[in-house]
């Protein structure tokens, strides 16, 4: 069990701010995200691609953006629970006990949600079955590469993820690999890589075709593959294995009985407080009149948002605007002057 | 205006105008038109404006660039006719452009 002043909920850039704006009070907190990096969108959808209006930042890149934010927050050594996701929350007294996927515990008077558009989780196949076979021979990333030793793969994907795993697996695995288009968006190195194999006959390479069924009772026998005009083909397999990216939703969330509007929550723009106390919504997931889903928009929430949780960690004890210009406390807290 | 019609997935049809140089994307968020999620906001980053483009216009569309058809491979069930609506920006050609939303989005 992990006690602290607030858990926040999303490591986008939003959800890393916003521990500098607690860490200048005082307050410590601990961010659960369901990525396996720090970053959020900025991480997972652009890193490369440049951003124009942070202030006092002409221009950087999502990659660029994270890596100061994280500069900044140093001071305050804070912890990242990463590949979790928040699943329940129940009251105890004046705090909020909240459960992840990685069965942590957290004891909190504190939540503050800057979980963006929601988690990142795969993307599933479309096909029906795909659901009864989850994690029985349908998956979506590979904890043990072993379980496929001297076994008939189906891999699907043209990313990255999909190349590199068919290349990996296929030195002791029989590997399919099954794109929609005859192009692979994975480094051109890999794709490469992968048609040589599929030369010495190392690795089946299947374009342009798509899933159409799985069949199997209790276990995956095989699949068919179908051409958008109409050829489709039988292919016997063990595992199927998908690797289409990922997609935001806002997952349990949804069920902690906060108000919803169209997928995001509505606040009070004085705290950035839902509508149960001691849960704050920051940065796109909130929503007020005049809400800018803006990075620097965020960051202003959170500014707010600190000082409201300060009153709900430290009941007994009076907050103090201070500027960092001229404050020892916040510069002792900063490490960079010595506090009185 | 250029007016767009937006059809989802059970058949519900929406013909509505939308400015130029909006994208139709915009031209669906803004009006509330379900089917058309943009999670990403516009970044051409996430696939989940995704639709079908009737067959008839397809062809009279600005071509689609690499990045787009990268993401289309993470479409929910994409097909020939697929685009993602923040890649297309509204312009007076497209003056009765038709585009079917998929089952959904993700």
């Amino acid at each position: 069990m992990i006690k602290t002043d607030v858990l926040v909920i999303g490591a986008g850039p939003v959800g890393i701010f916003v521990i500098q704006q607690l860490g200048l009070i005082g307050l410590k907190a601990e961010v659960v995200d369901n990525l396996d990096k720090i970053g959020g969108q900025c991480i997972e959808l652009y890193p490369d691609k440049p951003i124009y209006d942070i202030p006092a930042i002409p221009s950087c890149t999502g990659e660029g953006l994270t890596k100061n934010l994280l500069e900044q927050i140093k001071p305050f050594k804070t912890n990242f629970h990463l590949n979790e996701r928040v699943e329940e929350i129940s009251k105890e007294k004046n705090n909020w006990k909240v459960q992840t996927s990685g069965k942590k515990t957290f004891i909190t008077p504190n939540i503050i949600i800057a979980a963006g558009v929601g988690s990142f989780e795969p993307r599933k196949f479309s096909v029906k079955e795909a659901e009864k076979f989850e994690n029985n021979g349908v998956f979506y990333s590979i904890k043990d590469k072993t379980i496929f030793k001297n076994k008939k793969v189906c891999i699907f994907g043209g990313g990255d993820s999909a190349l590199d795993w068919a290349i990996e697996l296929s030195n002791f695995a029989d590997v399919t690999l099954v794109h929609r288009r005859h192009e692979f968006r994975g480094a051109e190195h890999s794709a490469s890589i992968a048609r040589q194999l599929e030369k010495e006959g190392k690795l089946k390479i299947k374009t342009p075709f798509q899933i159409n069924s799985i069949e199997g009772k209790d276990k995956i026998t095989g699949i068919t593959i179908k051409e958008e005009d109409g050829k489709s083909e039988k292919i016997p397999t063990d595992y199927v294995l998908g690797f289409f990216g990922l997609i935001m939703k806002l997952g349990p969330i949804v069920d902690w009985g906060l108000n919803l509007d169209n997928k995001t929550i509505p606040v009070n723009t004085e705290n950035f407080q839902t509508n149960k106390e001691g849960i704050f919504a920051i940065g796109d997931i909130c929503t007020y009149p005049g809400k800018l889903k803006l990075i620097l928009s965020g960051f202003h929430e959170g500014a707010l948002a600190a000082r409201a949780c300060f009153k709900l960690a430290r009941p007994n004890e009076k907050y103090r605007f201070e500027f960092t210009t001229t404050s020892k406390t916040l510069q002792g807290r900063l490490g960079v002057k010595k506090s009185d | 205006m250029p007016k767009i019609t937006y059809i989802e997935h059970d058949g519900k049809s929406h013909t509505i105008e939308v400015a130029k140089e909006l994208t139709v994307m915009e031209g669906a968020v803004q009006n509330n038109i379900p089917g058309i999620d943009a999670d990403c906001g516009g970044a051409c980053a996430c696939a989940t404006c995704h639709v079908y483009v009737d067959s008839k216009w397809f062809d009279k569309l600005p071509k689609v660039e690499d990045a787009e058809k990268d993401m289309l491979d993470m479409a929910f069930e994409p097909n020939k006719f697929s685009r993602l609506t923040c890649q297309i920006t509204i312009t007076d050609k497209l003056d009765g452009l038709v585009v079917k939303m998929p089952s959904k989005q993700g």
